[in-house]
């Protein structure tokens, strides 16, 4: 255990020493989910309604960005071997850095959705569901895309290719997540959505680390 | 206490190295020489549990070594050829990761390599050598008995080298391995040479 709060507490004063790469993420998500209202138009009726949409799919992008310096930046510098030397498995490393990548990009992400959601005049009623599915949505996005950045790792042009890995992986995640916040804005109960959501995170939670685990032994051979 | 036993390790589809034995006693210093592209760092990863041997084994005290990986990695130290070196952070910030690993205190790491005055510099400052130094300087954080170096001696001034030269002095001392692949002379004396063609 001390070995995981050693890493995660590295990784976090890395993400505080590059705040501007930290920033970004954040930045992106904002920016790009207002530009919908100068393309659409800003008519209640049309923003509210594709509003949920909006927010996921800009948040699915948004915590793409600092994927490929995850793994990236260690495996360049050598600083990866000596994680694979901490003492901990494989495994831990990589849900150490999904943990990471979830406080200084998921987190923050999940805190803007509300605001934005209110800014895109989203229906009141759908907002607490919204959020609800963020949650577990932003925890899988973290370790699917921990598992992606690992699997890329060492490959020729990995950061065009991490999208295409990761983006397919999370379509279940979207569905689910606006199929949600939907259900909520429309007087129904969401229940079933975010109970799916859950059951996605309780699979992801063992399977992504050990997957990503497996990746990282076999980049740094 | 570390045995190798007809080692062979692939790097990508070439066979740099096979039939590899030899045997350290505690307190004992390896030398691997042999000309670039000879194995010599495969070898030290092989070593450290990164690099999955082809065929042979490697014993530790009699046991397989790399039945388990993340024990194993607590039994050493890798200086690899590259520094390691995040240079956002400062020179005492680098090695708080070793530090809370091995329990060692980063002041008196720093001291070691003579990097003591720059402790508080963040680690894009340092020159080559120095950064270096701060890589070695993870050695003396630990008590990791089995010390791996690659080129641990590249671009350090003489004074540096000789510090180097306490550090490993006292290892050995406590009984500890050292394997090395070096070109230069390093500060060592009763060392055995293992040859890669």
């Amino acid at each position: 255990m001390t070995a995981f709060f050693a890493i995660l507490g590295r990784e976090l004063r890395l993400s505080l020493r590059h705040g501007a790469d930290t920033l970004g993420a954040l930045l992106f998500f904002l920016l790009a989910a207002s530009l919908f209202p100068l393309a659409i138009g800003p008519a209640p009726e049309t923003l509210g309604r594709i509003a949920p949409g909006i927010i996921w799919v800009c948040a699915l992008l948004a915590a793409l960005l600092p994927l490929d310096r995850l793994f990236g930046a260690d495996f360049e510098d050598g600083s990866l071997d000596h994680l694979l030397l901490s003492g901990l498995p494989a495994a831990g490393i990589t849900f150490a850095k999904a943990c990471a990548h979830w406080l200084v990009t998921g987190l923050p992400l999940l805190l803007a959705a509300a605001p934005l959601a209110i800014m895109l005049r989203m229906p009141e009623e759908g907002i607490p569901a919204l959020l609800a599915g963020l949650l577990p949505g932003t925890l899988l996005l973290s370790l699917l895309g921990a598992s992606g950045a690992a699997i890329v790792l060492g490959a020729r042009r990995g950061g065009v290719l991490l999208p295409l890995l990761v983006l397919p992986l999370t379509t279940p995640v979207l569905i689910f997540g606006v199929a949600a916040a939907d259900a909520a804005s429309a007087g129904m109960t969401p229940r079933p959505h975010l109970l799916l959501l859950a059951a996605m995170l309780a699979g992801a939670l063992p399977l992504c680390p050990l997957a990503a685990g497996a990746a990282l032994r076999g980049a740094a051979e | 206490m570390l045995q190798a036993e007809g080692l062979a390790a692939f790097r990508g589809e070439r066979l740099v190295f096979r039939d590899l034995d030899f045997a350290l006693p505690a307190g004992g210093a390896l030398v691997l020489a042999g000309p670039n592209g000879s194995g010599k760092s495969t070898l030290l990863r092989l070593l450290a549990g990164l690099v999955r041997p082809a065929a042979g084994q490697l014993l530790w005290r009699g046991e397989d070594a790399l039945a388990d990986l993340p024990g194993h990695a607590t039994r050493l130290v890798y200086v690899g050829h590259y520094d390691a070196v995040k240079l956002g952070l400062t020179a005492a910030e680098n090695l708080r990761l070793a530090a809370r690993l091995g329990g060692g205190a980063v002041p008196d790491a720093l001291a070691a390599m003579g990097l003591g005055a720059l402790a508080d510099l963040p680690a894009r400052m340092l020159s080559a050598g120095q950064k270096r130094r701060l890589a070695l300087a993870r050695l003396a954080l630990s008590t990791a008995p089995l010390w791996l170096l690659d080129e641990p001696t590249l671009g350090l001034d003489v004074a540096s080298v000789e510090r180097f030269g306490v550090l490993l002095a006292g290892h050995r001392a406590r009984g500890g391995l050292v394997v090395a692949a070096t070109h230069l002379p390093l500060p060592l004396e009763g060392t055995m040479e293992l040859r890669l063609t």
